[in-house]
């Protein structure tokens, strides 16, 4: 954590579309808003007074709505978008006054980018497209194919090399886009909504591939979502962009406790409930739950949970005392295993629960870390429910009063044991 | 007196004197240059029509044949194959030969000139914008407005049919490069300046290959344009498979004239599957 080079500083960057940039530049400094100067000079303010600073080996979300100028900011740091004025400094040498020769060199060898439509090459085969930014580059074709099939082994598609693009699902195509900035192995990787296109299953399956490849090669990466619970997952800093400016740069939990304004704030949906609202509050009886007693053994839990469709059982004693978390691969573990009537070793040892009074805030870390809806104890230890992340995600984005009204009358409705 | 505000009958601009002066004045000025600018195609016709008419007809039927069978299968094949004999057998086999060399030349140099046109014009809006009515006026301004002039400055033969050829048949391969180029997904050129490619390796690397198709599409109409041309081009001394159906026009004789027609109905039915297909096959 002390070492922190800085990757990225961009200084005072803006970008003003449009017939009179210097016109509206002098009217923005003035205070005037968007809107006005939109109107009076038929400019479109993209990007205005940003300032912030990326880490080297971070993961940087940049997050905002559609329009907040996003994707201008990413666009304007392998300047693929020309600032009005401002500096980007990568490794300390400013992009923005780059000569054509080294923005080139820039773009083959340090600065690679992920697009939300994937844009992939529809003539090129997935080897070809995973060795396009090589080609580029000017790479013979044995070394690109080499390289190029080792980014596709990274993302799992080494079978798919002779295939063309339009015979992979999205998830998959999305892969070869990943291996085409990879095969290059950048310092620096773009990300503009590369995961926006997927549906939510495939999202989240690569948000954890991109977790993955983080965690073996520490790259700089500066990802552009407009979706909260991926920046919360997958961000170690985010930035809040609205209406062109950056309104906020932190932690995901620095956001969440500290919302720099009101725009902020309403993208966490009104006030922020996390201090106010306890797990208690929240929990809910959704998760199957298997009560011990001598009929109970390893394969009538398996077969309830798969009746159920649900991966995890939460085992209570006959006091509807939390004992333990099983999966449905620990106990298909455990049967193929022969360990007997017992359910104790197919537990989930890092399984634990958290207690009733604890407030959203505690047991943020604990929810967002477990695949597994986190089991809510009273204070006798009893099961009370659980919370998963959506519900967690849910109640964020409700007012509190609202949502405490909701949790409390969800708690009694849904009062139910499957 | 009262004044007419609108007066078509009295008030005509004389637009029709000055633009016969004005090709007078060319004529009698500048013949010697018009006379050089036809070298390169005269030159290009003559090694066309001598290969053509020193290749054995079989050996033509058979390469024709086979590009045939390449491209577009069995059936276009043998159509290939009865189509030519067809011809031969009418006793047109000679002006066929000149019509198809006529056509080959003048679509090489239609896609000589239309190719780096359109992709020109694909890329740059103002530059489409300003060739625009000249690709209009080439497609409809009628051919017998400018066979005069064309004769006039290049002299009557077949050097003068190609030209007034080229005109008639180049906007298609430009317009149809044009729009294949346009119709690159925006994201896959961006891709590619994203990942260093410079303005060239943007248009060899995605721009073309993608737009190659369009293209072909392209190509293939400014063939159809070149072979329907050839009558035309006949009123001027061009020669080939136009001759037949001129003259018997003129002589009234329909026989004649149907198998000049049909002999050219055949010729393009080939050289479009053979195109077509070669167009898909890429």
């Amino acid at each position: 954590m002390g070492d922190k080079t800085i990757k990225i500083k961009v200084v005072d960057v803006a970008k003003i579309f449009g017939p009179h940039p210097k016109r509206a530049m002098k009217m923005l400094k003035n205070g005037e808003s968007k809107e006005t100067i939109h109107a009076e000079t038929g400019t479109t303010v993209g990007v205005y007074n940003a300032n912030f600073e990326i880490n080297a080996g971070e993961i940087f979300v940049i997050m905002g709505l559609s329009g907040s100028g996003k994707s201008t900011m990413v666009r304007i740091l392998n300047r693929l978008i020309e600032p009005t004025t401002g500096s980007v400094f990568v490794d300390g040498e400013d992009v923005a006054a780059m000569n054509d020769q080294q923005l080139i060199e820039l773009r083959r060898k340090k600065m690679c980018m992920v697009f939300q439509s994937f844009a992939l090459m529809p003539h090129l085969t997935v080897l070809e497209n995973a060795g396009f930014g090589l080609e580029i580059s000017g790479l013979d074709k044995e070394t690109r194919n080499e390289r190029a099939l080792k980014a596709l082994e990274q993302v799992g598609l080494d079978g798919y090399a002779a295939s063309y693009p339009r015979q992979l699902s999205g998830g998959m195509q999305q892969r070869v886009g990943l291996a085409r900035a990879l095969a290059v192995n950048p310092d620096i990787l773009l990300m503009d909504e590369a995961f926006s296109a997927l549906d939510p299953l495939i999202r989240t399956e690569m948000q954890d591939e991109l977790l993955k490849l983080q965690s073996r090669a520490q790259r700089t990466i500066v990802f552009i979502s407009h979706d909260l619970d991926e920046a919360m997952r997958i961000g170690d800093r985010i930035a809040i962009m609205e209406g062109g400016r950056v309104v906020q740069v932190g932690t995901p939990e620095e956001i969440l406790q500290n919302p720099a304004d009101d725009y902020v704030r309403a993208f966490f949906r009104g006030v922020d409930p996390t201090n106010i609202l306890t797990a208690g509050d929240i929990a809910r009886k959704s998760a199957v739950t298997i009560i011990r007693h001598k009929g109970e053994g390893p394969r009538t839990a398996l077969q309830r949970l798969i009746s159920h469709e649900r991966d995890y059982g939460y085992i209570l004693d006959s006091e509807r005392r939390f004992m333990g978390l099983v999966s449905t691969d620990s106990l298909k573990e455990f049967i193929d295993n022969n360990g007997g009537q017992d359910l104790n070793p197919a537990f989930l040892p890092e399984a634990r629960a958290v207690q009733r009074s604890e407030s959203m805030q505690d047991i943020l870390p604990e929810v967002t870390a477990r695949p597994w809806p986190i089991p809510v104890l009273d204070e006798e230890g009893r099961y009370l429910g659980v919370i998963s992340k959506n519900q967690f995600l849910r109640t964020l984005q409700r007012g509190h009063e609202e949502s405490a009204k909701a949790a409390s009358a969800e708690l009694s409705q849904e009062d139910k044991t499957i | 007196m009262k004044l007419k505000l609108l007066n078509f009958e009295e008030q005509v601009i004389p637009l029709d004197t000055w633009i016969q002066n004005g090709v007078d004045w060319l004529v009698s000025n500048y013949r010697d240059t018009f006379q050089v600018i036809k070298v390169p195609i005269e030159k290009t016709l003559d090694v066309l029509q001598w290969s053509f008419a020193f290749l054995p007809p079989f050996v033509l039927i058979a390469l024709l044949a086979l590009a045939a069978w390449r491209y577009a299968g069995k059936r276009v094949m043998i159509f290939t194959i009865l189509s030519l004999l067809l011809i031969g057998y009418l006793g047109l086999w000679e002006d066929t030969m000149i019509t198809l060399s006529m056509v080959v030349c003048s679509v090489l140099f239609c896609a000589v000139a239309g190719i780096p046109l359109g992709i020109l014009s694909g890329r740059s809006d103002r530059f489409e914008m300003i060739l625009r009515p000249f690709l209009d006026a080439m497609q409809t301004t009628p051919a017998f407005v400018y066979l005069i002039p064309v004769v006039m400055l290049f002299s009557i033969g077949t050097v003068s049919g190609v030209l007034a050829t080229i005109v008639f048949a180049l906007p298609p391969i430009i317009r149809l490069t044009s729009l294949g180029i346009r119709q690159v997904h925006p994201e896959l050129v961006e891709a590619a300046v994203a990942f260093g490619a410079t303005p060239w390796q943007v248009l060899r690397k995605v721009q073309f290959p993608l737009a190659l198709p369009s293209i072909m599409t392209g190509l293939n109409q400014t063939i159809m344009m070149a072979l329907s041309m050839v009558v035309i081009a006949a009123l001027i001394g061009a020669g080939g498979l136009g001759g037949p159906v001129v003259q018997g026009l003129n002589t009234l004789e329909i026989g004649l004239a149907t198998i000049g027609g049909l002999a050219i109905v055949l010729l393009a039915m080939i050289l479009d599957r053979i195109t077509q297909g070669f167009a898909k096959a890429r």
